[in-house]
């Protein structure tokens, strides 16, 4: 600041102070001129720090890594069995899934090592051996509150598995599973892309996902049992 | 370039823009929901393959079939078993809440030895060893008859096991928990002469007389009454109901008839009266196949003209004719008797007027009628060998004087062993095992039987919880709870067929514990000679299989079998007496004690109440205790809080001056109480009303402390005629 401009921002300061004007004044041009510059580069600043922290790093904090305790192959286990993806994966005879093979199922054909792969023998000796249950993460798992009947949507709406699962069955390694801290739940429910945008069927399993397939199938709205509709269709 | 206010608010404002442009707020959010919907301390029941185990169930004589259902190997919901004979797919509370006594806090999951009144852990070894230790002992001093057994039913393999072994050891010493079973088959026996157990053709009678029996409250097996009294009533037959007490079955019948407690069979001797006066009895049988139908008249139902019954009873002569000419004139009427749950055997005098009636209306082994079914006959194990020590021991008279003397025809007076114990210096029971009931809590008064059981030097219970009766025992030996182990079932009470049931294990015992059969047959083995000689099987489950013979393949498929085409014998080859006729008198009968009504103990002057207990399908009252399930489901009416309510006429509430909810002092000849008041008119003037399978002492967080248990307040009373405990009430007061 010059010493006039000085001067004259002392004049305006006792002339506000001293005369109150009854019109309100007009902020100070040459004040708020010189500030401009740093409020709106603050204000990017702080735009562009939340967008970082919303879009990179609270995605990076809100899931835990999780290995599967056994790295297993789809892709090779298809290939020997006869009826796909069901081989494993089978409904009961009461109609109920299965869901994720027990022991059972897998000492079927891995009661002793039978191949190559360091998974396997670590499979057979610290699971089969010992008759211990494989903690399996489960990517699809939903909460309690969800009721979902696989034998309504595979064996009656004839839906493919890679619909709402992907291309899991031809993969040669399984994923981590990344665990939402909060909520508990697969970071595959959301979906990996935090935007939420979904680019396919599979890419996410919230349950607009579900309803949207509902609308766009023209599904009964109502629960056949109750006939009412919404949220008891699948809420029990 | 200066940081102020205005930067640091721009900065904050471009901060929330940010965020808000982020997924961040929407994914905390959604994510917080989920997890607010799932709280994860609420356990997720794991999810798994559903399967069925069929079975049966072991809560109560009733004799039920089940089907239990799992998820993978764990039970989850317990059902009636549909197409079962005896409950067709329903089941009563308490079964159905028998995941909760599997799962239960409150099991014995440990052999268990009383040491200066702690309890230790012991292997099955030691106890099985230092048991046998014991009884060798007493076998050689000469004391085998020192030893006794009290088991819940006699019938099956496991009482069979019990008895053999008792047998080949030495001591006459065998009870069954007391019930009107006892009575009935009495009653059965001296009139027809047959060791038979007494079943009902509820559902095709057309008239049923029920002398206070709970036919929706527990009586019988529940599971075959309820199905069998919709049957009937849908089918337009009648239920008439006589008691004191406005009961649910009085409440669902016709007509509820109000009679002066105690005095049922002064009522049932003036209907015959009505009925042979009017000669409205069934002709065809009366004059076939029946005998001393006019001495037995002259000798007691001469007594009993409507004005003298009516003056007993409390009922109007006008009602007791109309009564006696309707029950006469129905196609198939029955009378049944046994007070609500029919826990208490009652006066045999009783037992044998109502049967009269079904034999004056010749409904003995017809449809509707009251049938005697014959007990089953397939336990076929080989002779026993007794040697001299265990003979000397048979031939010692029982503790409780059943079978002689002035009791002759009465099997088990388990009710008089606390008295005979408390009245002796020395216990003349020096070991007694307990399966299968809790005679701590179901035995009038409690406060003898424990003073009793702390006298025995030696007691060995085989409870699978800790109830009244392990807490005083000595030794804990855990059976499998029903779930988890195999057993027969012989009959199932009050149902009118041959039938055979089977308990099979729906998973794998959960903690230490054993099969009650095998302890006995290992108890055996240690002790060797002729008791070991005496049980060649390598266990209870190939004892059973062995048992139950070709019938064992059938049973384990279907887990009941039954003589579907059985239908009461006929008249003709039906009576084992001498006259080979269904005899209203003979020399048994007339030097019976005649009938009298029997007298509540308590002088009316200190104690001007009568109390009665009742029974509901909302409490159990055996030897298991409720489970949380059915005390959740229990009416306030019955308990409030922690107290129970006492059921009082308010006519007779106001005399004493009580009020509704008013907390008072229940005070009998035996015990006091607090207790709450309830008015209702569903209750005789002068008379009050306990429910029954409350008071629990137990170590049971969900159960004990609840209310008042009517067995602390009660005492026995002998039956003149029979021996067995007759007392229906006591008398009491409320201050």
């Amino acid at each position: 600041m010059t010493t006039e401009e000085q001067a004259n921002a002392a004049i305006a300061k006792d002339q506000q102070s001293t005369t109150p004007s009854t019109e309100k004044t007009p902020p100070d041009k040459t004040d708020s001129a010189g500030a401009g510059g740093p409020i709106i580069l603050f204000f990017i600043i702080g735009l562009i720090a939340s967008l970082l922290v919303g879009w990179v790093v609270f995605p990076k904090l809100l899931y835990s890594q999780k290995n599967q305790p056994i790295d297993f192959n789809h892709a090779l286990h298809n290939e020997l069995v006869e009826d796909g993806c069901e081989s494993c994966h089978f409904f009961r005879e009461d109609g109920s899934y299965h869901g994720v093979p027990k022991l059972e199922q897998c000492i079927e054909c891995h009661e002793e090592v039978n191949g190559e792969d360091p998974e396997e023998a670590r499979f057979v000796n610290e699971f089969v051996a010992i008759n211990r249950e494989v903690p399996w993460l489960v990517y699809s798992r939903q909460p309690q509150n969800v009721f979902f009947s696989h034998a309504a949507h595979v064996k009656m709406g004839e839906i493919d598995c890679v619909v709402c699962h992907g291309h899991i069955g031809e993969s040669e390694s399984l994923p981590i599973y990344k665990e939402n801290r909060i909520s508990g739940y697969s970071i595959d429910i959301w979906g990996r892309r935090i935007s939420g945008i979904k680019r396919n069927s599979w890419d996410r399993m919230k349950m607009d996902d579900c309803a949207e397939c509902h609308r766009n199938e023209g599904v009964n709205q109502n629960s056949v049992q109750t006939l009412r509709g919404g949220c008891f269709v699948c809420h029990h | 370039m200066k940081v102020d206010r205005r930067s640091f608010l721009a900065f904050v404002i471009g901060g929330a823009a940010g965020t808000a442009l982020s997924p961040l707020p929407w994914k905390v959010t959604d994510d917080i929901s989920i997890w607010s919907q799932n709280w994860p301390w609420i356990p997720i029941p794991p999810k798994g393959a559903i399967n069925r185990t069929r079975s049966a169930c072991t809560l109560c004589p009733g004799g039920c079939g089940i089907s239990v259902k799992k998820v993978d190997e764990r039970v989850i919901k317990i059902e009636g078993l549909e197409g079962h004979p005896v409950n067709d797919g329903g089941l009563c509370p308490l079964g159905n809440s028998a995941a909760q006594l599997l799962y239960g806090p409150n099991r014995i999951r440990t052999p268990l030895k009383k040491i200066d009144g702690r309890w230790q852990k012991i292997t099955w070894q030691d106890a099985i060893s230092e048991i046998a230790a014991q009884l060798q002992q007493l076998r050689d001093d000469g004391s085998a008859h020192t030893v006794g057994w009290i088991a819940g039913s006699d019938r099956g393999t496991v009482p069979a096991l019990f008895n053999r072994f008792l047998s080949v050891y030495g001591s006459p010493n065998f009870w069954r928990m007391p019930s009107i079973w006892d009575s009935y088959e009495l009653a059965l026996y001296l009139t027809q002469g047959t060791r038979s157990m007494a079943g009902f053709d509820i559902e095709n009678a057309d008239f049923i007389l029920s002398f206070g029996s709970g036919l929706v409250e527990g009586w019988g097996s529940p599971g075959y009454m309820f199905r069998a009294k919709s049957k009937m009533r849908k089918a337009g037959g009648r239920m008439d109901q006589i008691e004191p007490r406005l009961s649910k079955t009085a409440a669902k019948a016709d007509h509820w008839i109000s009679i002066n407690p105690g005095t049922e069979g002064a009522l049932a001797f003036g209907l015959a009266h009505v009925i042979i006066k009017e000669q409205l009895y069934n002709r065809n049988f009366i004059n076939g196949y029946t005998d001393g139908l006019a001495d037995r008249f002259q000798q007691t139902i001469d007594g009993f003209p409507p004005e003298i019954a009516a003056k007993i009873t409390g009922i109007s002569a006008e009602t007791i004719l109309t009564l006696a000419r309707d029950f006469a004139a129905a196609r198939h009427p029955l009378a049944i008797c046994g007070q609500g749950q029919g826990h208490l055997p009652g006066s045999l005098q009783t037992f044998l007027a109502v049967h009269t009636l079904n034999a004056l209306v010749g409904n003995i082994n017809q449809p509707g009628g009251v049938w005697a079914v014959p007990e089953p006959d397939y336990i076929d194990w080989p002779e026993l060998e007794i040697d001299a020590v265990a003979a000397e021991g048979l031939q010692q008279s029982r503790i409780d004087g059943a079978g002689t003397g002035r009791h002759p025809h009465a099997r088990y007076l388990l009710h008089r062993l606390p008295q005979v114990i408390n009245a002796s210096a020395e216990s003349p029971l020096q070991v007694l095992f307990i399966a299968d009931a809790n005679p701590a809590y179901s035995l009038p008064d409690s406060a003898a039987v424990a003073k009793a059981f702390e006298k025995i030097p030696m007691v060995v219970s085989f409870s699978s919880y800790m109830d009244e009766t392990s807490a005083l025992a000595d030794m804990l030996l855990p059976n499998h709870m029903f779930l988890e182990r195999y057993q027969d079932i012989a009959g199932a009470h009050g149902f009118a067929k041959p039938i055979i049931s089977l308990v099979q294990p729906a998973v794998e015992p959960r903690y230490n514990t054993r099969h009650v059969g095998d302890v006995v047959i290992q108890l055996a083995k240690e002790l060797g000679h002729t008791i070991g000689a005496a049980f060649p099987w390598d266990d209870y489950n190939s004892c059973l299989e062995e048992t139950l013979g070709d019938r064992w393949d059938g049973l384990v498929e279907d887990s009941f079998w039954v003589d579907d085409s059985y239908s009461g014998t006929q008249w003709a080859n039906a009576f084992e007496t001498d006259s080979t006729k269904f005899e209203f008198t003979n020399n048994d009968i007339r030097t019976l004690a005649a009938f009298e009504p029997v007298k509540p103990e308590g002088d009316e002057a200190t104690y001007p109440l009568l109390l009665v207990p009742f029974d509901s399908m909302r409490l159990a009252s055996g030897y298991i205790g409720s489970p949380p399930f059915m005390i959740k489901a229990l009416e306030d009416t019955v308990l409030k809080g922690n107290d129970v309510l006492v059921e009082i006429n308010p006519a007779t509430a106001q005399q004493l001056g009580l009020s509704e909810n008013r907390l008072a002092n229940l005070v009998t000849p035996r015990g006091s109480a607090r207790v709450k008041i309830r008015l209702t008119q569903g209750i005789m003037p002068g008379v009050i009303a306990l429910p029954r399978g409350l008071g629990h002492t137990r170590d049971d967080r969900f159960l004990a402390g609840k209310g008042v248990n009517y067995n602390q307040l009660s005492g026995p009373f002998d039956d003149p005629a029979s021996g067995y405990n007759a007392a229906w009430g006591i008398r009491a007061k409320l201050s």
